[in-house]
């Protein structure tokens, strides 16, 4: 089987309003970075995989306004609608089809041009629950509270993540929310939905990530370590009120199909650094249980031995949706080929980049990436 | 060289303009449930699903997710595609090379639209540019009617001859019992003298808006022989995309640059040379009867503005020497989440020798297209024989 390399990866600075860019427009600035960091010409690249929603983008396609400065005229591109994560995920059976050596994945989102409320609210079954005004944030919180419940955490132990997240991002020049917050401070920011702080919840991001995936034979020219994809998972949950949302069947089994894809059995011990996407801090915990890298996250952040996880800062320091699943492949990246910078976790090896989308993390994407 | 990869099932619902006695979700199940029951599958033998639809004419955000009990996507791996009326084929070729990756066996492509439920001329409006197009634009006929003028004026096509393939579309519905539009006494006068939405579009040239779904079941080759007597194989999947602005491509109809560029590719990857004669069938995201003439010319069924001869001649009814959407087509049926992926399910039941009253005998090469966006193509070809 053929195996499919990571060659190149960028991703914008991430803004809570970039109003001096239209979505094409910051889109363009993102491949035409990756090309120029690839010395790659638009002409070798054949396949594209976008990602972006046409709720966020205010516009029916919303992959059409971006198909020229992804270089699709006359070329086969494709927009998922799904976290960015998904598209890496197409773009991988692209490549391995044998069809394509090169395919380029680009995800973007401006938060910033509607009403996340509104738009996450059009997620919601028609019949019973939109007309309750749901969004987003208040499935969020139902989930927080349900989760805390069960593991018996206090809201100190929460705001841990956002504490640990937002120094992180010190490090991350990419970053848009970032500081040397205390729990106090966390707790003391406003509610944005009880019990769910305004610093334990992504901010309104605008932004745009961008990676060219390669056929081995390609990333071999490229370089003598390539970082190769060897594991990818992908599941689909019930829907939020179908469901026990405490429990993340959907992500336990996405890293199971990766991590068996990869050879991993042990992940606390294989795996060198994660990046996780985790749109509120609580989602941070599920999902390092449900990766099966600690049982009980918190002591894992409170004893400082978290370094690993989320070094970049993750979605707390602004990536919007969509979006954010891509960011941490970039990242993942990034960190196994030395070039993550001051969050550069040292001789890693062995990654994992974590998406999801839809309510309360209804898909959930897990890839594994490592250097030769 | 890919895995091979064949279509060995498909489902679909009945079409209608207001299906009120389903929801969304029931509307996929109509169709995934058709589909299963004919290779006798259940939701166990589908490794991943894959889904089309165009959720901002609704008023959606992932309603695939709300609707996930529908199409059995309990723990299993999922995307949902957006691309506009090509989406289906978007969905289709997504699922062509899933599969021939290796990383699934069976994936199932679901398309599905409930017109009835949103308002989708308003959703076409913002496909515009905000600032430079949005304002001139009012849905997908005025855009059409631009483009059919320009082809009128470029290829000396008749309001008549386009009026024929609006004809041909409503009788071969006829023979479809899931077509939307059936209409077996129309003729090229009722055409004419349907209202004018925008010149030269009249009314019945236009596709309607349909409430649908549709599934079709890809497998790998091992599992396809296994599960289907006679299954479609996949021979050539291509895209082309056109540019974003109207303005940039001004003679759309008469210079269809995506579908020259994706058919051309996809005929050379099945080894075809002569389409009218190397293809038995044809299944074509026709949108509006002009644009049908169109397509024969720019996917070489005939010389650049034969076109309305190639309708006068007869050479694509059902009866002729290239049958062109023997199903009625996008003119009969339009839920357009799933129009383009019904294109490919009615090439496959040709393929399957399955297609009842439309069936053209002995086909053994079919071509499907999608159109979609401005002005953007898919094609697949689809064969008896493994490729």
């Amino acid at each position: 089987m053929r195996r499919v390399a990571i060659l190149g990866a960028a991703q914008t600075t991430f803004e809570a309003q970039k109003a001096s860019l239209a979505y094409n427009e910051l889109v363009y600035g993102v491949v035409r970075e990756l090309l120029d960091r690839t010395g790659v010409s638009m002409r070798e690249i054949e396949s594209m995989v976008t990602a972006s929603q046409d709720a966020y983008d205010g516009k029916t396609i919303s992959g059409m306004a971006i198909n020229e400065v992804v270089g699709a005229y006359l070329k086969s591109e494709a927009k998922v609608a799904a976290d960015g994560l998904q598209a890496l995920l197409y773009g991988v059976a692209r490549i391995l089809s044998g069809e394509f050596d090169l395919t380029l994945v680009v995800a973007h989102c401006k938060e910033s041009e509607g009403d996340p409320s509104a738009i996450t609210g059009l997620m919601f079954d028609p019949f019973v629950q939109r007309p309750l005004g749901l969004d987003e944030n208040v499935a969020a919180a139902l989930q927080a509270r349900r989760y805390c419940w069960r593991r018996g955490l206090a809201p100190e132990d929460v705001a841990l993540v956002s504490v640990k997240a937002h120094r992180q991002g010190l490090k991350n020049p990419y970053a848009q929310r970032k500081g040397e917050f205390t729990v106090a401070d966390v707790l003391a920011s406003p509610l944005v939905v009880d019990p769910i702080h305004e610093l334990e919840a992504a901010p309104r991001s605008d932004g745009a990530c961008a990676l060219l995936l390669g056929s081995e034979e390609r990333a071999r020219a490229f370089t003598e370590h390539p970082v190769f994809i060897v594991g990818i998972g992908n599941c689909t949950d019930a829907y939020w009120t179908e469901r026990d949302v405490a429990d993340a069947r959907a992500l336990e089994e996405a890293a199971r199909r990766a991590y068996a894809m990869a050879g991993i059995r042990e992940p606390a011990r294989e795996i060198d650094v994660v990046e996780i996407s985790a749109r509120y801090a609580h989602e941070e915990l599920m999902a390092i249980e449900a990766l099966g890298l600690h049982p009980s996250p918190v002591d894992l952040i409170a004893e400082g031995r978290a370094e690993f996880i989320t070094p970049s800062g993750g979605p707390l320091c602004g990536n919007p949706p969509t979006v954010s699943g891509l960011v941490r492949a970039v990242e993942a990246y990034w960190q196994l080929s030395g070039e993550a910078g001051a969050h550069q976790i040292e001789g890693a090896r062995t990654a994992v980049a974590h998406g999801a989308g839809g309510i309360c993390g209804q898909n959930q994407t897990v890839v594994i990436l490592r250097r030769e | 060289m890919p895995r091979r990869v064949a279509i060995i099932a498909t489902g679909q619902t009945k079409h209608a303009a207001r299906r009120l006695d389903v929801t969304i979700a029931e509307l996929i199940t109509e169709a995934v449930t058709r589909a299963l029951e004919d290779a006798d599958l259940t939701l166990r033998d589908i490794d991943a699903v894959l889904l089309g639809n165009m959720e901002p004419f609704e008023g959606f955000l992932f309603p695939e997710l709300w609707a996930v009990e529908a199409w059995g996507g309990y723990l299993k791996p999922s995307v949902k595609f957006n691309t506009g009326g090509t989406v289906g084929t978007t969905t289709a070729i997504a699922a062509y090379y899933y599969v021939a990756s290796g990383i699934y066996d069976t994936v199932m492509a679901i398309g599905f639209q409930k017109q009835s439920e949103g308002h989708t001329q308003t959703a076409i409006t913002t496909v515009g540019d905000p600032i430079w197009e949005r304002s001139v634009m009012a849905g997908a006929i005025g855009n059409f009617a631009v483009m059919a003028t320009t082809y009128m004026h470029e290829s000396g096509v008749t309001e008549e001859q386009a009026a024929k393939a609006a004809v041909k579309a409503r009788r071969n519905a006829c023979l479809n019992e899931y077509a939307h539009l059936q209409m077996p006494d129309i003729t090229v006068e009722d055409v004419l003298k349907s209202e004018m939405l925008a010149y030269p579009v009249k009314r019945l040239d236009m596709c309607p808006q349909s409430d649908g779904a549709v599934a079709v079941i890809f497998a790998e080759e091992s599992k396809a022989v296994r599960l289907a007597p006679r299954p479609a194989w996949i021979a050539a999947v291509a895209t082309a995309h056109e540019q974003q602005y109207m303005g940039d491509s001004p003679k759309r109809l008469a210079e269809m640059r995506s579908l020259i560029a994706a058919s051309r590719r996809a005929y050379q990857y099945a080894g075809i040379t002569n389409p009218r004669r190397e293809l038995d069938v044809a299944e074509i995201y026709e949108v509006a009867s002009f644009a049908e003439l169109a397509m024969y010319e720019n996917l070489g069924f005939c010389a650049k503005g034969e076109g309305g001869k190639l309708i006068d001649a007869g050479v694509t009814e059902l009866t002729g020497e290239l049958p062109v959407n023997p199903s009625g087509g996008v003119m009969s049926t339009n839920p357009i989440g799933a129009t383009a992926l019904i294109r490919v399910a009615e090439a496959a039941l040709q393929i399957m020798g399955k297609a009842g009253r439309r069936q053209v005998e002995g086909a053994r090469t079919a071509l499907a297209t999608g159109y979609g966006g401005n002005a953007w193509t898919d094609v697949i070809i689809l064969t008896r024989e493994k490729p």
